[in-house]
This record gives C-alpha cells, sequence and structure tokens, in this order.
C-alpha cells in the first residue's frame, strides 16, 4: 500500500532542527520545549501508524512512499522512496518513544548550559536522520541516514568541545565510522552491478539469480559497514572514547538507537544473508568475539559510563550473533534490541543522574553507598540491571535467553560453541553489572569532599521511571504468544522455516539463571566488604590488560595509525623534502647560499621534471611489460 | 593548381568563434579604451561575449552535426555539454575576477620596485586578464572538441599561455606568483613537448592525425605497434600533466597556491573540465582499440593519483595547497571514469566535471573572502573557530567540502557514486576499491577543516571575513546552491547527459 504520510517522520524532525539552527539566539527560550513537542508528536504519529498497521492484515501492512525520482540514468533508477513496515515500525517507535524521553530528560540535565538550543536542534538532526536510516527503500536512502546519523552523533558527541579529548573522541568514532561506510557503499555497488537496483524489494526479487560469491561479498561487505556503526569487532574502539559525550546523547545513541542500526541492516538484508551461508557464520563470529570481548572490558572498567559502554557493545554482539543465525535468529536479535533500548538507555540515564549528583564525577571508585541519598535513581537503575543480566522475568531475560537457546539450535559442534559463549557471556554480565550496582549505590562512601550527593529533579527521574517500567514489563509483552516472531514473520522469515531443538527451552533458560546467579555470586564475594577510592595496583596481567580495553587502542595503533603516519609521511617527504632536498643540496654547494626564494624554486622546477620524466619512463616500462 | 577554399561550418563554430571574436575585440579595447572605462567595458565584453556562446551552445543543442572545419573539429553532444559547463564556469570566474583587488597594478613592474609603489599609489588596474581569460576559455571550448592531433595541440597551447601569464599576475605576495607562473610555464612546455612528441609518433603509425584515422588504424592492428605504444605514453603523459594526475602533479600545488585565487578558482574548475573532455575523446574515440595495452598503466595512474591526493592533503596546513591536492585527488577519481571505457563512464564523467567544477569554484571564491589586513588567510589554522564569527561563511564553505567528501545529498556524492558504478560495472574491481578507500581517507580532511570551522575555538581573532560584494556573493550562492541540487535532484541534469553524450568519430 502507498501512503501520504510517511515523509513526516523525517521532515518534522528535521524542519524543527533547521528552525532552531536558524533563529539562533532567539530561540533559546522555548527551542527546547519546541524540540520536545516535535519528537514527542513524531512519536504519537508513529504509534498512530503502528496501531492502523496491526489492523490491517499481514500482507498488506507494509507502506510505500515515493518521494521523488533521485538518480535515474538509462537503467538505473533510485527513488528517494520511504518504506514502513513491520521491521521499521519497531525501530520507529524505539527511536521516538526513547528520543522523546530522552529528550525531557535533557531539558533539566542541561538547563545550565548556555547552548542548550542547539543541543536539542542536534537532538532533532540525529531523529531525522535515523528515522530516514530506518525508513528509507533501498541501501542509497538508507545510506543517506547512515551518514546523517554519522554526522549528528558527530555534532553530539563534539558537543561539549571546550576539552580536547572530547576533539579526539569524536575522531576516532569518525575513523571507524569511515571504514564502515567504505563496506556500505563497496556493498551498494556489488548490488547494483548484480542486480541492476539497490531497492530492498528489488534485489529481494533477483536475489535467487545471483551467485553466491556475490551475496557472500556483499554479505561480508554489509558485515563490514554494521561493524563500523555498531561498534563490533575489530572497529569497537571508539565507543567507549564516544562516552565523553553528554551522557543523554550516550543513552539515546550508544545504547538505544544508532549503535544497534548495524542490527538493522543485517535484518534488513536478511534475503541476502539467508542466501550466504558463509557470510552468516562471519556475522555470528564476529558477535560472538564482541559479547565477550565487551564483557570483559567491563570488568575492569571504573567509569561508569565507559563501563555500561562496553556493555554495550557485549549486547549488541549478541544481537549480531543473533542475526548470523538466519530466520530463527532476526526476530530475537530485534527483540534484544528493544528490550535493550529501555533498559540500558535507562541506565545510561542513571548514571547521568548519579553524576548529576555528584559533581560530574564519573569514577565508581569515588561512588559508594548512594542508594540512601538517590532513592528514585537507584530503584530505576537496578530495575534496569535485573532485566539485562536476565533475571526472570524482566525483560532481557526473555530476549537473552532466546538468544541463547538459538545459539544451541543452529545444531553440531557450532551450535555447542556459540551456546556456551553464549552462557559465558551471560555470567559475566552479571559479574559486571553486579559490580557497577555494588559500587554505585551499596558499600562504603568513597566520595570527593565536596560531593553533595541529591535526587535528581522530576523531568529527569520521569523519563528514567518511565524507561524502567520497559525493563519490567518489556520482555514479556514482546514475548508473550510468540508476539514479535509472528509479527516480524513476514519480513523475515516469509517461508516459515521450521527451526530444530537441541535443547528444550527449559533446561536451557535453567542454564541461563544458574549463569545469571554464578556471576552475581562471584561479584557479590568480590565486591561486598570495603573499596578503596584508589583503582588498586598490583592486579594481576589479565586486569591490567582487561584495564586497557583488551589492548585495543595498541592494536590500533600497531596496525593502523602508525603505518598511517608513516606513509602519509613518506609521501610527504618524497613529495616536498626528498626531491626538494636535493636540489638545496646542489643549490647551497654551486650558488653558496641560497638566498632568494627563486633560486631554490628553479631547482624546484628541475625535479619537478625530473618526477615526470622517471613517471613517464615507469609508464613506459608498464606497457612493455603489459604488451611483451 | 587549384585551390578550393576550405568549408568552415561557422554556425557549428559558433560558440568559439564569439568567444574567440571576443577575446580580439577585448586586446584592442585594451590597446585604445581609456583606463577609467575598461574595466567595465572589459567586463560587458566578456560576459557579453559568454552569454552569446552559451546562447549558441543551446541552439546546437539539438542538431547531430558531426565535423567542422576540414574534418578537425566536431561538434557532439559531449563537446557541447563541456562547452556548456566550461562557459558557466567562465561566467561565474569573470565575476570574480571583475571583484577582487587581487590582481598586480602592473605585472611588469619588478616586485618591491620604486614603479610597483607608483602603480599602486596611483591606483592604476590592469584589465589584460579579461582578453587573456577569453583566450583560455576558448582554448578550452576547442581541447574537447579537436578531431585530430594538430587542433588537439593548437587547442592545448591556446588555453595554456594565457594560463601561465594569469598565474603571475596576483597582486600580494608576488614572488611566490611569478615563481608559480615560471613553474607552471616551464613544466607546462615540458609536458607540452611530451604531448607533441606521442603526436608524432602516433601519425607515424597511422599516417593521419585525426583521431578517427588513428581508430581504424588501431582497429586493423597491421602497423608497427611500438610507434602506437609510444604515441600513446607521450601523449597521455602530456594529458596527465594537464589534469595533474601523479606522478606528474607537483606542479599543481605550487601553482594553486601562488596563482590569485580568482584565477586558481577559474584554472582548477574549467581546466580539468576541458582537459579531461580531450582525454575522454582521445581513450574513447581513437585509442579504444587498444586498451588492453593502455588499461594497466592507467590504473596505475589513477590509484596513485587518489591515493597520493588524499593522503598528502592530510599534511596540508594551507588551504589553497589542501585544495589543490583535494583537485589531484578528483582526478583520480575521474580517471576511473576514464577507465570505465563505457557509456556509462562517460556519462558518469560528464556530470563528475560538472559537479566538482562548481564546488570549486565556490570553494575558492570563499578563500577570497578570509583575510587580514595583508591579504587573504589561506593558513588553515587562522580558520579555526570561524564558524563563530561567520556562520554563513563556514556552513558554505562546509557545503563545499562536504560535496568533495562525497556525503549524501551533495552532487559530489552523486558524482562520486555514479562514476564508481560505472567504473565497477565494466569490472575494474581495484580501481573501485582504492577510490572507495581513498575517499575515505579524504573525507577525513574534509571534515577535519568543518571540525576546526565549527568546534574549536579561535586563538587570534585578527582574521575577518570581508563582506562579500554582489559578484561574489552571487558565485558562492550559485555555487553552494548547485552542490545541493545536484545532489538532491541530479536526475534533469543525468537525463540531459544521457541524451547527448555520445561521442562523434
Amino acid at each position: 500500500m502507498t501512503s501520504e504520510n510517511l515523509v513526516y517522520f523525517i521532515a518534522l524532525p528535521l524542519f524543527s532542527s533547521a528552525l532552531l539552527m536558524l533563529l539562533g539566539r532567539k530561540a533559546d527560550k522555548w527551542g527546547h520545549i519546541f524540540a520536545t513537542l516535535v519528537s514527542a508528536s513524531v512519536f504519537v504519529l508513529g504509534v498512530m501508524e503502528f496501531l492502523a498497521m496491526r489492523d490491517r492484515p499481514e500482507e498488506s501492512r507494509a507502506l510505500t512512499q515515493k518521494l521523488f525520482t533521485w538518480i535515474s540514468v538509462g537503467s538505473f533508477n533510485v527513488d528517494a522512496g520511504l518504506l514502513l513496515d513491520q521491521l521499521s515500525i519497531a525501530f520507529v517507535l524505539l527511536i521516538t518513544g526513547v528520543g522523546t524521553l530522552i529528550h525531557i530528560y535533557s531539558i533539566a540535565y542541561m538547563s545550565h548550559d548556555r547552548d542548550r538550543r542547539r543541543f536539542f536542534s542536534y537532538l532533532n538532526l540525529f531523529i531525522a536522520a535515523m528515522l530516514l536510516l530506518v525508513l528509507g527503500d533501498s541501501y542509497l536512502n538508507l545510506y543517506v541516514g547512515w551518514e546523517g546519523v554519522g554526522l549528528a552523533s558527530y555534532l553530539l558527541i563534539g558537543f561539549w568541545n571546550q576539552k580536547p579529548e572530547y576533539a579526539t573522541a569524536a575522531k576516532k568514532a569518525f575513523v571507524a565510522n569511515r571504514v564502515g561506510d567504505f563496506g556500505l557503499s563497496i556493498a551498494v555497488m556489488i548490488a547494483f552491478a548484480h542486480f541492476g537496483t539497490v531497492s530492498f524489494g528489488g534485489i529481494e526479487e533477483k536475489v535467487g539469480g545471483a551467485s553466491e560469491t556475490a551475496l557472500t561479498a556483499m554479505g561480508l561487505m554489509l558485515l563490514l559497514a554494521a561493524t563500523g556503526k555498531s561498534a563490533q569487532f575489530p572497529l569497537q574502539a571508539w565507543l567507549g572514547d564516544a562516552m565523553a559525550g553528554p551522557t543523554p546523547v550516550s543513552a539515546l545513541i550508544h545504547a538505544a538507537t544508532m549503535v544497534t542500526a548495524g542490527v538493522y541492516l543485517i535484518t534488513r538484508s536478511n534475503f541476502v544473508f539467508d542466501n550466504a551461508p558463509n557470510a552468516q557464520l562471519a556475522v555470528v563470529i564476529i558477535g560472538a568475539i564482541t559479547l565477550l570481548f565487551g564483557a570483559i572490558i567491563g570488568t575492569a572498567k571504573d567509569d561508569i559510563k565507559k563501563a555500561l559502554a562496553a556493555s554495550t557493545m557485549s549486547q549488541i554482539g549478541y544481537m549480531i550473533m543473533a542475526t548470523g543465525f538466519g530466520p530463527a535468529g532476526y526476530a530475537f536479535a530485534i527483540m534484544h534490541l528493544l528490550t535493550h533500548g529501555f533498559f540500558k538507555a535507562g541506565m545510561f540515564l542513571g548514571a547521568g543522574s548519579v553524576m548529576h549528583g555528584m559533581n560530574d564525577e564519573v569514577n565508581m571508585r569515588r561512588y559508594g553507598g548512594l542508594a540512601k541519598f538517590m532513592p528514585i535513581t537507584t530503584i530505576t537503575f537496578g530495575l534496569g540491571y535485573l532485566a539485562i543480566i536476565g533475571v526472570p522475568p524482566f525483560a532481557g531475560f526473555y530476549s537473552k535467553d532466546k538468544i541463547i537457546e538459538t545459539a544451541f539450535n543452529a545444531g553440531g559442534v557450532q551450535g555447542i560453541i556459540f551456546g556456551s559463549t553464549a552462557l559465558l557471556g551471560a555470567i559475566i554480565t552479571a559479574f559486571y553489572m553486579t559490580r557497577v550496582m555494588m559500587m554505585t549505590f551499596f558499600g562504603n562512601k568513597r566520595w570527593a569532599d565536596d560531593a553533595h550527593p541529591h535526587e535528581s529533579p522530576f523531568l529527569m527521574w520521569a523519563p528514567m521511571a518511565v524507561l524502567a517500567i520497559g525493563s519490567v514489563a518489556s520482555g514479556y509483552l514482546l514475548y508473550s504468544g510468540k508476539a514479535i516472531v509472528k509479527w516480524l514473520a513476514p519480513v523475515v522469515d516469509k517461508h516459515h522455516h521450521e527451526h530444530t531443538e537441541l535443547l528444550p527451552p527449559i533446561v536451557v533458560s535453567a542454564l541461563a539463571v544458574t549463569a545469571v546467579l554464578i556471576g552475581v555470586g562471584i561479584a557479590l564475594a568480590k565486591y561486598r566488604g570495603e573499596l578503596s577510592a584508589t583503582a588498586p595496583q598490583d592486579v594481576s596481567i589479565f586486569t591490567r590488560v582487561a584495564r586497557r580495553d583488551l589492548l585495543q587502542d595498541d592494536a590500533n595503533e600497531f596496525m593502523f595509525m602508525r603505518p598511517g603516519q608513516k606513509l602519509t609521511e613518506v609521501l610527504v617527504k618524497t613529495d616536498d623534502k626528498v626531491i626538494d632536498g636535493m636540489v638545496r643540496g646542489v643549490a647551497a654547494s654551486t650558488i653558496g647560499s641560497a638566498r632568494g626564494m627563486r633560486k631554490i624554486q628553479t631547482g624546484y622546477v628541475r625535479n619537478y621534471a625530473l618526477l615526470i620524466l622517471l613517471g613517464a619512463l615507469a609508464a613506459f616500462v608498464a606497457i612493455l611489460v603489459v604488451t611483451l | 593548381m587549384i585551390f578550393d577554399s576550405p568549408a568552415l561550418e561557422y554556425g557549428a563554430l559558433a560558440p568559439m568563434l564569439v568567444i574567440f571574436g571576443a577575446a580580439v575585440i577585448a586586446v584592442i579595447v585594451e590597446a585604445f579604451a581609456s583606463a577609467k572605462l575598461r574595466p567595465a567595458l572589459q567586463l560587458a565584453i566578456a560576459l557579453g561575449a559568454v552569454i552569446l556562446s552559451f546562447a549558441q551552445v543551446l541552439r546546437l543543442r539539438g542538431t547531430q552535426t558531426a565535423t567542422a572545419a576540414v574534418n578537425s573539429v566536431v561538434v557532439d553532444g559531449p563537446v557541447l555539454f563541456m562547452q556548456g559547463t566550461i562557459l558557466v564556469l567562465a561566467f561565474f570566474a569573470f565575476l570574480l575576477l571583475a571583484d577582487t583587488d587581487a590582481f598586480a597594478a602592473q605585472a611588469s613592474a619588478i616586485p618591491g620596485s620604486s614603479e610597483e609603489r607608483a602603480a599602486l599609489q596611483t591606483g592604476k588596474i590592469q584589465t589584460e586578464i579579461y582578453p587573456l581569460t577569453l583566450f583560455a576559455v576558448g582554448g578550452m571550448m576547442l581541447f574537447p572538441a579537436a578531431n585530430d592531433l594538430i587542433t588537439l595541440f593548437v587547442a592545448l597551447e591556446v588555453l595554456s599561455l594565457p594560463l601561465y601569464l594569469m598565474a603571475g599576475l596576483s597582486r600580494r605576495r608576488r614572488l611566490l606568483s611569478q615563481e608559480a607562473a615560471l613553474k607552471y610555464f616551464l613544466l607546462g612546455a615540458y609536458s607540452s613537448a611530451f604531448f607533441l612528441f606521442g603526436a608524432a609518433f602516433l601519425y607515424g603509425y597511422a599516417g593521419d592525425v585525426s583521431l578517427n584515422a588513428i581508430h581504424v588504424a588501431v582497429s586493423g592492428g597491421s602497423s608497427n605497434e611500438a610507434f602506437l605504444l609510444i604515441g600513446l605514453i607521450s601523449i597521455s603523459v602530456g594529458l596527465l600533466f594537464k589534469v595533474g594526475a601523479a606522478p606528474f602533479h607537483s606542479w599543481t600545488p605550487d601553482v594553486y597556491q601562488g596563482a590569485p585565487t580568482p584565477v586558481t578558482a577559474f584554472m582548477a574548475a574549467a581546466t580539468k573540465v576541458a582537459a579531461f573532455g580531450a582525454m575522454l575523446r582521445i581513450f574513447y574515440v581513437a585509442l579504444g582499440g587498444a586498451v588492453w595495452s593502455w588499461k594497466p598503466m592507467l590504473t596505475a595512474v589513477a590509484i596513485l593519483t587518489m591515493i597520493v591526493g588524499s593522503v598528502i592533503a592530510i599534511a596540508q596546513r594551507d588551504v589553497k595547497r589542501m585544495l589543490a591536492y583535494s583537485s589531484i585527488a578528483h582526478a583520480g577519481f575521474l580517471l576511473t571514469g576514464v577507465l570505465a571505457l563505457s557509456q556509462e563512464g562517460l556519462e558518469a564523467s560528464l556530470f563528475y566535471l560538472a559537479t566538482y567544477g562548481f564546488s570549486t569554484l565556490g570553494a575558492f571564491a570563499l578563500v577570497t573572502l578570509v583575510r587580514d589586513s595583508s591579504g587573504e588567510v589561506t593558513d588553515l589554522n587562522r580558520w579555526v573557530g570561524l564558524a563563530k564569527r561567520s556562520p554563513g561563511v563556514a556552513l558554505l564553505f562546509a557545503t563545499f567540502l562536504l560535496s568533495f567528501a562525497g556525503i549524501p545529498l551533495t552532487a559530489g556524492f552523486i558524482g562520486k557514486f555514479t562514476i564508481f558504478t560505472a567504473a565497477y560495472d565494466s569490472g575494474n574491481i581495484a580501481v573501485v576499491v582504492a577510490g572507495v578507500f581513498s575517499s575515505a581517507i579524504a573525507a577525513f580532511f574534509y571534515i577535519r577543516v568543518v571540525v576546526m570551522m565549527f568546534f574549536t575555538d579561535a586563538q587570534d581573532d585578527t582574521v575577518s571575513v570581508t563582506i562579500p560584494s554582489l559578484y561574489t556573493n552571487l558565485t558562492i550562492w550559485i555555487a553552494a546552491i548547485a552542490t545541493v541540487i545536484l545532489g538532491v535532484f541530479p536526475t534533469p541534469v543525468l537525463d540531459a547527459i544521457a541524451s547527448l553524450a555520445v561521442f562523434v568519430r
């Protein structure tokens, strides 16, 4: 079915963003309220579309809208078009729902910032770009949103740009994302070369005719794109540093929405991956590595936001792994994505609330015993905590449990390996989250001298409370009667695959709960007593490696940064130094002193000419080699 | 002996005849009109000629004229599109030339001499720049239209010689400017020699100078192949020099930096269109049959050019040098279109040239606005925090940079996308991977400048942005609007190109 209304999802927040930008200081008084109202009205629009969609029969649920013909060259046509189906509506509700809550929270959180209006303008821009990403009906339209969220997140991470480390953080995020975008652009080109179209529907129709090699290549490139945006191994390093941005940004972008774009991309491309088993296996492996990687880093972080960031990385690892299991896993990946959107955003806002009360202190070793002073934050954060570690019947239990089950059911040795990895991840998750809980809200006070913790204002705790309700209830609501599986089936499981069972669900649940108990138990034993306000230095090599993010920065530096800098240096030197260095030497010895610049410059020309001659000779040699 | 006077198809040649005619008139005006009248008169002649010539291009748009002037000139779709593009770029370049005090009061005065001071004090303004530019524009229009090697060489020289002079006319930092001019001239002459050498060998190979005859000889494949290869390489060196491809690029940063900025804008935008036009014609029309021999070499050059341009640009601290390396990288991207050797490749190249031309013109025009007491400020470190003081200028510059970087919804994205897709379609995966990879690198330094302007606080406040005059303002805004429109609604232009772009032999 076609619709005329989809464009408003993007147009409204985009308009609001531009308006606040253009009006400048004139809009300072009401800009934040306006932006929040716009975000809320887009959410209402989303709810209305959702209700209408639910009432339609399954085959006519998807809505499309053609905006205009974007590119049309010969046989190649790309329309700027939107597609709202069962998958995208889930994202629309998450983005606008959590987005609106974070707008509300930010009104209070940013109230002392003189550039609050600009911040809200960026927030609206982000919402618009993210909605375009999930509503685009082709890879090219998705790409526009993909770049758009990159730009908006860059603006938001760098919002407090007074501190130099923020600029570095923004830069690292940018580089990782460029590598990912490189994958996406190659994937788009492969799609075009093999299918003659880049729209999701068009490719799905023709996917049967493509070779598996092409689909595998496309799948791997899409996976590369996903690892960049979703902070998956090996492009994960930027996420921890991106925590330098304002906390509501971390909640919105780095927990609930943008970082999950990779999961969306793979789920949306299910028709590619389902026909490329090797690419699927790569997806599972990347997910499995990342879920352990993130969890291990999480155990060693003292910065509350970085601990949560590591946890996000790990949880998205779960989702990516689930998408790699094909039709059996997509729905659970999306389910975990939605529940994670609630509990992780809630915990980030909780962390923001703690920082608000503790003079922006982020080091958990300087917290302790805050439960008494911030009861609401403690409760909402605690509910999120119960959800993430997977205590039944909280949200995370349902979603994570299902992923572990799917992993075991993948069959064979693989199934056992991936299932065990997922279980191990659950133990570690329980451990590090309990650690965060204990260090922050319980135990002895280790505050700075000038800390006066207090509960946050209503505008801040209300969104946290709403998210906490979601953390409690969303899992059951999504899973009861297999609601989400049936809802998404027309998009991701058209052929109704029968899924085999290795272990009965009840056994998996028992295993998962046992894993949680083990993790919590170890953490309680370790962090129950008095803690010191500084991190102990006499720790094992493993702790030290984990504190250094499992050497991810060292690896990046060694493998990419140094060679990159070296290459630049060498090229610049050959261009500027070697060639004119030679000349300078000659000029200096023959003329005596190179007084005027002109004399050196004459030499430059001679050497430029030499370079041209060498280039021509090289070309001759190249052609000779080819023709002989 | 009977001599037939050659038949000249004046109608088909009209766009170029108008420009050359106006250039001759401009020389006469320069000699006889009073100094007071000259600037306005010259500008009027130049703009009038460009408009008239553009009207002629539009008139010819539908016609299927093949060759003119005894087979030495071709007027076909791609040529008309490139001539139109060059004329539009020239129109705005003239507005930039008219507007600034970028030029030496008296070009012949030695820098720092009393003569120069006197010229400055009496407020002399030299207007030779107008006829020079007109001649260059004429040469540029002829270059892609030339159908034989002799005409090609003549066009190359007609477009180059005025540029050498123009590069040396800067009012400030005159030594740097004169060095740039001399350097450009010497290296240009050197590469012209390569070109001529190659032309001679191709003549030896085919027994004829016309591109069509070379095509026939290549398809026949009978004659001495060594002649073909030597000719092909030498002629490529001449062309690759003009487009600024590595390793023949070394003049570009020095000349772009030294030349007066409006001249750089014109040179960077329009020369690239003309040179790539000629290159596309030679490789598509004459040497297409010998693709096996030049493809590996040109692939290597394209990859090297993209990487050298993108990587070295990172280390640049001068905005004009940075844009110069960026233009080198773009030459590499454009070479992928030449390499595609297909209809899509041709269309994509034409579109890329148009978008690149506009963004470049706009970007350099903006550089003329950022100044301190001693003239333009090109040191990037002093652009830091520009957005705080002049958000408009910073935003426009960011638009051009984002387009260079190929971010969606700008013209640059569509250009890159279509040209890489064409290259991928032709099976040249290596060049596409290198292209996308170096675009990723290139995006880094473009966006770094955006970040510097917007997110870093300024250390000193000596830099100010002059309020642009109507002319410059118009140029910048049109360029920016074109950059965005071609990114969001590229279809009309792509359609127009698709309906036009068939090379006639």
